[in-house]
């Protein structure tokens, strides 16, 4: 058995993260760090270590399905796999994700904060106790609609966790397509200047293996 | 005795989570450039964990087609 790392535990900063944003808003902010990391290993890196290791919800999901056996453990339906969803699903969260930005520019243009974290793009919960004086508007008007956006998938995530199986999420996370989209790229990019093909790539290995 | 050995195939709408890889007892598999999932069939014993793992579902066992 293999024994943990440090990256074993990064499912506590996500619950951390989770309970923070409940208190103080503008914890919100740090979930940036959730969009970045990943977007920058791909870019940078080519790859989607982030997914494979320091996904802190993965690892929480992964948690409470496997261990706290919340999970039905059975497989997926196909459609949630499929290109046509995934890729959907990424360009419908990117939508939503530039309506908050637009509200949030409305905001820094004048138009009043809105105190509200919207679930599921379309319930608004009251969040008034949250103090956000100290802070421009639209720092704070960020700050909720980021919230939201990281509670919509959580509920999204807790919810195919216990339908399907414990990382369901991961199939149709959006920053998991943008990522694999990258890696993808630029794999090709390099097969075409190496003029070797990951097909080739794997025959070889199998062959090799065998 | 004859056995028919199995062996881990990776479907074509991986989503490369690694999730195969972290379970996988022999290393057999991995994420390749973060695109998909790939098994190197000479490490790999058909144990089926990974196809467990995968949340996903689309690892599959197939008979390798060897005899022991």
């Amino acid at each position: 058995m293999k024994g943990k790392k440090w990256y074993d535990y990064l499912w506590i900063g996500e619950l951390c993260y989770l309970v923070l944003g409940l208190f103080n808003i503008l914890f919100a902010w740090l979930g940036m760090l959730f969009f970045t990391i990943p977007l920058v290993i791909a870019i940078f890196g080519g790859s989607k270590a982030y997914c494979n290791r320091y996904c802190g919800r993965g690892q929480l999901l992964g948690i409470l399905g496997k261990k706290l056996k919340l999970s039905r453990n059975q497989p997926p339906p196909r459609f949630l796999r499929s290109a046509w969803f995934r890729y959907g699903f990424l360009a419908f969260f990117m939508f939503m994700f530039g309506r908050m930005l637009y509200g949030t520019w409305k905001v820094f243009t004048g138009a009043p904060l809105s105190k509200t974290v919207t679930l599921l793009w379309a319930f608004k919960l009251p969040w008034q106790w949250s103090q956000v004086e100290g802070v421009a508007p639209w720092v704070a008007q960020y700050a909720f609609g980021f919230f939201g956006v990281m509670l919509t998938s959580t509920i999204l995530g807790l919810l195919t966790m216990m339908l399907f199986r414990p990382r369901s999420w991961c199939v149709y996370c959006p920053m998991g397509t943008m990522t694999q989209g990258i890696c993808r790229l630029k794999a090709k990019k390099e097969e075409a200047k190496d003029g070797r093909t990951g097909e080739e790539d794997c025959r070889t290995a199998q062959a090799a293996g065998q | 005795m004859e056995r028919i050995r199995k062996l881990a195939r990776v479907g074509r709408e991986c989503v490369a989570c690694g999730q195969c890889a972290a379970v996988c007892p022999r290393g057999a598999i991995r994420v390749w450039r973060g695109v998909a999932a790939r098994v190197e069939a000479g490490l790999c014993v058909g144990c089926g964990l990974c196809a467990a793992a995968c949340p996903a579902a689309v690892i599959t066992l197939e008979k390798r087609g060897e005899e022991t």
